[in-house]
């Protein structure tokens, strides 16, 4: 790992002022991506802006609209969570299919969304639930964050402080893991809002997308049926040693089937 | 550049200055000389490494010393009683066979009992579950369970 200046602000003025000071600081969350990425010179940032101690940035809290969850809320909270458990089950679930429990209990809600890595779980649930990002810059629908592969709308410096997860009628995700990885060979989050169906899908592509076609099929009918015969097109899916891009299209059908069956138990 | 970084391990406070990108397994291993916890893959895939830190399992290769600055971090060491009584979960580990060439067996363990703590009264289904994040290359993985589901009985029955 190359050597860096270590900083520890304790509030977010000071991490976003230490952050916007050099082109090539990096914030550190959990370190589980981050860390990993410096020891293996991938990346090399001059400065480190450690977000652990920063106040206010970790809770999670529900208003019976929406549930609520700081950048910097552990993995294992979300998924232990007996308010997120309440309202809305599938975010939890999924929490709990991230990595190992040792990933889980340092990873942070924020850092996978920043990361935004073609087959990371949160972008699923932030897609598939229309969720609110909010920064210190403002604030970011899920539907205009995820640019492409490992982009994100956010702006050097821009530190991701919450997310606002509307609570759906009902909701459910399944993931095909890397057996190996345990990230999402292809993961999909089906959410029923009340007003209308959102499909988001990750793994299958450079970031999360949505798929316009089986949220009409299930908005008419929210069952698995409505999707079991929809034959999604392989163009433009990713293609690597795990899965070909017709394997993956053909999953994003079984798996979507299988998170209907998941949201209507 | 060289920072100041504090913690307690093993219930006793240590401080030292270090550079800034001492990873956590580096400071235990090689600053303060406890080399019970291993790095097998240092990509934080195997495990070996796992200690807890404030009572959570956590990988002690993947992150910086600095993130545990002020936090209680037990490593495979502070876990036997002071008079060499072996943790329930040491106990267990030994009595069913859960190791042979014992690499991985502290990352095994620490994960263990903090995952024991957690759910007292687990299926074999989910500690195998819990596993997600340790290997072994020697034991095929049986024994170590059968080792987990009766070091959290006793670790239950010891409260
Ligand atoms: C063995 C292993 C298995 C894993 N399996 C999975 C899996 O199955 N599914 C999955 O989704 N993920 C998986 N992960 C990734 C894991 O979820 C990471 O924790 C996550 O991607 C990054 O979160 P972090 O808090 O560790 O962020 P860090 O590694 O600290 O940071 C990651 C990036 O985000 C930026 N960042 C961090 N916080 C903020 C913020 N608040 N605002 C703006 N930018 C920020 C950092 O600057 C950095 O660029 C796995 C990781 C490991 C090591
Ligand atoms: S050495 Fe840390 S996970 Fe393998
Ligand atoms: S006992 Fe040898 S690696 Fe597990």
């Amino acid at each position: 790992m190359h050597a860096f200046n270590y900083h520890r602000p304790s509030n977010v003025n000071d991490a976003a002022a230490l952050a916007a000071k050099s082109a090539d600081s990096k914030l550190l969350a959990g370190g589980q991506s981050l860390v990993q990425a410096m020891k293996l010179r991938l990346a090399a940032p001059t400065d480190i802006v450690d977000l652990g101690m920063v106040k206010d940035l970790a809770g999670i809290k529900s208003d019976g609209k929406t549930v609520t969850i700081g950048a910097m809320t552990r993995h294992a909270e979300v998924t232990g969570s007996a308010e997120v458990k309440k309202a809305i089950p599938a975010l939890a679930v999924l929490a709990g299919m991230i990595g190992d429990r040792q990933v889980r209990n340092m990873g942070t809600l924020g850092g996978s969304l920043a990361n935004s890595d073609p087959a990371a779980d949160y972008p699923a649930a932030v897609l598939g639930l229309g969720a609110t990002i909010t920064t210190t810059k403002g604030t970011h629908a899920a539907d205009k964050f995820f640019k492409g592969l490992y982009e994100t709308a956010l702006r050097p410096g821009e530190i991701i402080t919450s997310v606002s997860f509307p609570i759906p009628k009902r909701a459910g995700y399944m993931k095909f893991k890397n057996q190996a990885s345990r990230f999402a060979i292809v993961g999909v989050f089906v959410a029923d809002m009340g007003n209308g169906v959102r499909v988001a899908v990750t793994g299958a592509g450079p970031c999360v997308l949505r798929l316009a076609e089986m949220e009409k099929a299930l908005g008419a009918k929210f069952a698995p049926e409505s999707v079991a015969g929809l034959k999604v097109k392989s163009d433009g899916l990713n293609s690597d040693l795990h899965a070909s891009a017709e394997y993956r299209a053909h999953l994003i059908t079984v798996m979507a089937k299988r998170a209907v069956e998941a949201a209507m138990k | 550049m060289a920072v100041k970084v504090s913690m307690k391990v093993n219930g006793k406070p240590v401080s030292a200055d270090v550079e800034a990108r001492t990873l956590l397994v580096t400071f235990i291993r090689e600053h303060l000389r406890l080399t019970g916890t291993h790095v097998g893959c240092d990509t934080a895939q195997c495990g070996a490494c796992t200690v807890h830190m404030n009572g959570k399992a956590v990988k002690s290769c993947s992150m910086l010393a600095m993130q545990a600055e002020g936090a209680d971090i037990l490593t495979i060491e502070g876990l036997a009683k002071a008079d060499g009584t072996l943790h329930p979960m040491q106990a267990a580990f030994k009595e069913h066979h859960g190791l042979q060439c014992g690499f991985c067996t502290p990352g095994m363990v620490m994960n263990a009992v903090d995952f024991a703590a957690r759910h007292p009264n687990a299926s074999e289904q989910e500690v195998r579950e819990a596993l997600d994040g340790n290997l072994c290359r020697c034991t095929g993985y049986h024994n170590i369970v059968k080792s987990i589901v009766a070091g959290s009985k006793a670790m239950a029955g010891a409260k």
